[in-house]
């Protein structure tokens, strides 16, 4: 059950987050996560401690999303991308080469949040919210 | 005010896009790029600080219950004592029962249970590395071993600040493992196959293990061992010297020489 102490990384991480912004209002909606194939997440059982740990905190109500990465290794004999299956022991299905470079895969990312913030609406007037 | 996009509301606010955000209806996106783990790297960062502070190699060494880590740690730690001063971090669930058998040995231990936890992370090694300092002074170590709780996929994603990770697998587990746990070979600097003075009484081919490894990390230096005959333990033992000697030589110091 790594996904708890991952959970417990992910809400340090957030806590920063909050704590780095001058404005303390904000809320957060959704937490994206982008995850690759080739890491050791359930996805599912990510949600499950993250909906768990969040209870009775600041992020209580928010929501966990996560987009699964493909596993993409690249040849380097025929310089082609493929998908390393144990089946094939993740070599090459075209030049039967050794797993070397690891397109994607290995992601274990924080891509975005999503938030409302009561000093953000204030400055509605302006024309646009710039993004970071 | 423009009017909302019909679009979906990720779609709307995704990165990719760059459309702007409204504060009233939509809700803001604030795109961080941060590692999951972010927390758990930092802590390992500082790990490694202290190791490279204290000049000493620092070695993870992980693999499923009952591989011999334990057992190969007995037979390492008396045959590297004459030219090395070394100190062990002994994850463990719930017992102390490799502390107790590693003290017998003669180096120093210090157990970290873990509780629930089936991996050791970053925080937890730092815990360890602070009850470690009220024993010795770290800066007259060479070589802190760190031993992993027994666990093929969750050791795998942590890092605790560690030079290099060293994966053991025995013949017993069978040559399909490197495939069932590709991350933890994927992530291996060395992996050690345990146990080979069982051969003889398996129909297990260790050539198949070592094509397995290689076929997931070609990279990947593979020592035979058997930590009951004492086989392959000059090999590794070579491969632990000069881990040493080339992170010495990749200070700052010695590489503007």
């Amino acid at each position: 059950m790594h996904e708890v102490d991952m959970t417990k990384c992910l809400l340090i991480s957030l806590n920063e987050w909050r704590d780095r912004r001058e404005d303390t209002s904000a809320m957060v909606e959704t937490v994206h996560l982008d995850v690759g194939r080739f890491t050791c997440v359930e996805p599912d059982q990510l949600v499950t401690t993250y909906n768990a740990a969040v209870q009775g905190t600041w992020l209580d109500g928010s929501r966990l999303t996560i987009t699964e990465i493909p596993f993409v290794g690249r040849c380097l004999i025929c310089n082609g991308t493929y998908d390393p299956v144990p089946e094939n022991a993740y070599r090459s299905p075209c030049c039967d080469h050794p797993l070397e470079e690891i397109v994607s895969g290995r992601e274990l990312r924080i891509r975005s949040i999503d938030y409302r913030s009561d000093a953000a609406a204030a400055l509605e007037s302006a024309p646009i919210q710039r993004q970071r | 005010m423009p009017p909302l996009p019909l679009s979906p509301l990720q779609s709307s606010v995704s990165a990719e896009t760059n459309t702007p955000a409204f504060a009233m209806h939509m809700p803001l996106e604030d795109t961080l790029g941060l590692n999951l783990l972010a927390a758990n790297n930092h802590q390992a960062e500082h790990n490694n600080e202290h190791f490279q502070s204290w000049d000493l190699l620092c070695l993870n060494l992980m693999s499923s219950p009952g591989a011999g880590k334990t057992a190969l740690l007995e037979r390492s730690l008396p045959a590297l004592a004459r030219e090395l001063s070394m100190a062990v971090l002994e994850g463990d669930m719930t017992t102390q029962l490799d502390a107790d058998r590693l003290e017998t040995v003669g180096i120093p231990v210090v157990p970290i249970t873990t509780g629930r936890a089936c991996h050791l992370d970053a925080a937890m090694v730092s815990g360890g590395l602070k009850l470690l300092q009220q024993r010795l002074d770290p800066s007259a170590l060479d070589l802190l071993l760190v031993e992993n709780v027994g666990n093929l996929v969750c050791p795998a994603e942590f890092d605790v600040g560690e030079h290099h990770k060293v994966a053991l697998l025995s013949v017993t587990e069978g040559d399909d493992k490197p495939l069932k746990y590709p991350l933890m070979f994927r992530n291996a600097d060395v992996v050690l196959i345990t146990k080979v003075d069982l051969l003889p009484h398996l129909p297990v081919d260790v050539a198949a293990i070592r094509r397995n490894i290689h076929s997931i990390n070609p990279n990947a230096t593979v020592i035979e061992v058997s930590a009951l005959t004492g086989e392959g333990l000059d090999a590794w033992h070579i491969w632990v010297r000069q881990a040493l000697a080339s992170r010495t030589t990749t200070t700052p110091a010695l590489a503007t020489a």
